[in-house]
């Protein structure tokens, strides 16, 4: 597979309609693993990486779930083509950074990526669009028993997994989800939330990871510890407390929509006029217009069949996708521009919001799907 | 000055905390310390939240001059980077990471997945446990001819872990 497939095929989780996809967006498990007798990446010489490399990939590749696969060594992507993965998270910031000894293999869905050499010589991760972190796991794992007959894997009677990282070691497991909480941060209660999220140890983070803004409302919620807990316990604890933020979100929309429903016309009828008629606009600013108007969608201020592409262009207004798709490297001016039309075109058809359509849930039913009757 | 916790960004957040009567420093960035909720001193706790950074001045402070013997690793490397040089590193510095990993963790054993081979490992060590137990008891019994078979099947049993 070639990187210009890569890019056509959205892969499944963008485009998903997992289950709480109107909150969850996409579910993440990756576990680290580290070859017994060989420095961590971040402390081997270039020769022991590549070394490493070299008895790695070919067993990666040999995996059935990779058939078909993407696989490229990270010197021979551009810096833009490592850009768009980090954009669609199918590797991370710290392995687009890597060169020499690196590599990525992806299978053709994009639901499984394995990076080599990143902070830990395998890190293996499985994607899935909405609340589906037991179905991720459950991938990720068969993969790694497989991998794991093949290959010494460092493991330790007592402490489990053996990881760069003291951090990761144990399970060598992260569990995360991309939560939209629009809800939560136009009602101020967002920072309630997180806080009552880290105090029983989960992390809340940005976009992109450790030490990255929150934009577009969007979180991620994982697990801070691996050691001491089984996977499926920690996954399970997860997946509640995120049911839980999921309940909370849609509590916090109803709220909205029965006590400031100016407000949320207002935020909503701003989103769609300055997205429809801007022509220069920031990352920043589009993802979180474009989260005011999924919550439209969500909401039923635009039809359901306007879900997609407020999705998509989620994604495409990002800039290192905004920039392969013209095939050109643009500045940050340039991209703002061209982010602006990208948008316009694709809204051009898109009908005004309908407030008065904006649904009441029943009592007692907040977490199912809003009904769309008029 | 760099954050104790992202080791990437100049810290800008000082805080001293006072727990079990012993004083413990953290520099934090302005992104981490937002992250870790610093900005509200009531909503966290130090030790909990800061994964044991504390701790890891501690090690420091016993052996700074030991030297991981299969990769060359020091603890200074450790607390500059935040990360181990290899997986022997975790018996070379056992000791300090010990209270790291207590402070960092829910546990300090992993209860999770065990691989195949280490499966098959715990078993057989397993079974030569049993069998040497046996051996003593014969032995102790003078029971001979049951106590040369069972150094029949230990020696049966090293050869298959070795192997």
């Amino acid at each position: 597979m070639k990187f210009s497939q890569v890019m056509s095929s959205g892969g499944e989780w963008l485009r998903g309609e997992g289950p709480h996809h109107q909150v969850v967006v996409s579910s993440r498990v990756r576990l680290a693993r580290n070859l017994r007798h060989h420095p961590f990446p971040g402390w081997a010489k270039k020769a022991e990486r590549t070394q490493i490399l070299e008895q790695i990939k070919p067993q990666v590749e040999g995996l059935t779930e990779m058939q078909d696969s993407f696989s490229e060594l990270l010197q021979d992507l551009s810096a833009l083509e490592k850009q768009v993965l980090v954009e669609r998270h199918l590797i991370s910031r710290e392995h687009a950074a890597k060169g020499v000894g690196s590599a990525v293999v992806m299978n053709r869905k994009q639901t499984l990526s394995i990076m080599i050499n990143e902070e830990d010589h395998l890190r293996m991760q499985s994607i899935r669009s909405g609340l589906q972190l037991k179905s991720a796991f459950k991938l990720v794992d068969k993969v790694d028993s497989t991998l794991e007959a093949r290959l010494d894997i460092a493991y330790d009677q007592r402490l489990g997994y053996l990881t760069a990282c003291p951090t990761n070691v144990g399970t060598g497991m992260r569990a995360s989800a991309m939560l939209h909480l629009p809800g939560l941060v136009l009602s101020d209660l967002i920072n309630q939330v997180i806080q009552a999220v880290n105090k029983i140890g989960l992390a809340v983070r940005g976009l992109y990871g450790e030490g990255t803004e929150a934009m577009g409302n969007l979180f991620q919620i994982s697990n801070q510890t691996t050691l001491g807990e089984k996977e499926d316990e920690i996954i399970s604890r997860l997946t509640k407390v995120i049911e839980t933020i999921i309940d909370k979100e849609h509590d916090a929309r109803q709220v909205l929509i029965q006590k400031k429903s100016d407000t949320l016309s207002d935020q909503i009828g701003r989103a769609y006029g300055v997205l429809t008629y801007a022509h220069a606009m920031t990352s920043k600013e589009a993802l979180n217009l474009l989260s005011v108007m999924k919550l439209g969608v969500d909401l039923g201020a635009f039809p359901e069949d306007r879900r997609l592409p407020i999705d998509e262009l989620f994604i495409e207004t990002q800039p290192a996708h905004l920039q392969k798709t013209s095939q050109q490297k643009l500045n940050a001016e340039e991209r703002d521009f061209l982010r602006a039309q990208i948008i316009r075109d694709r809204l051009k058809l898109f009908p005004k919001p309908d407030m008065g359509k904006m649904a009441r849930e029943p009592e007692g039913t907040s977490s199912s799907e809003p009904n769309h009757h008029e | 000055m760099l954050c104790d916790v992202c080791k990437c960004n100049d810290a800008s957040v000082f805080l001293t905390q006072i727990i079990e009567g012993k004083m413990q420093k953290v520099n934090l960035c302005d992104a981490c310390s937002k992250e870790k909720g610093v900005q509200d001193p009531t909503g966290f706790a130090l030790a909990d939240l800061l994964l044991g950074i504390g701790a890891a001045e501690e090690i420091e402070k016993g052996a700074s001059t030991q030297k991981c013997p299969v990769c060359g690793f020091t603890q200074a490397d450790f607390k500059k980077t935040g990360r181990l040089g290899c997986s022997a590193c975790y018996r070379t510095f056992a000791e300090g990471l010990g209270t790291l990993l207590k402070a960092m963790h829910k546990g300090v054993e992993h209860v999770g997945k065990l691989p195949e081979r280490a499966a098959k490992q715990l078993e057989l060590s397993d079974k030569m446990r049993t069998l040497s137990d046996n051996l003593e008891k014969a032995v102790a019994e003078e029971n001979y001819e049951t106590a040369a078979a069972l150094r029949d099947q230990i020696k049966q049993l090293e050869l298959q872990i070795t192997s």
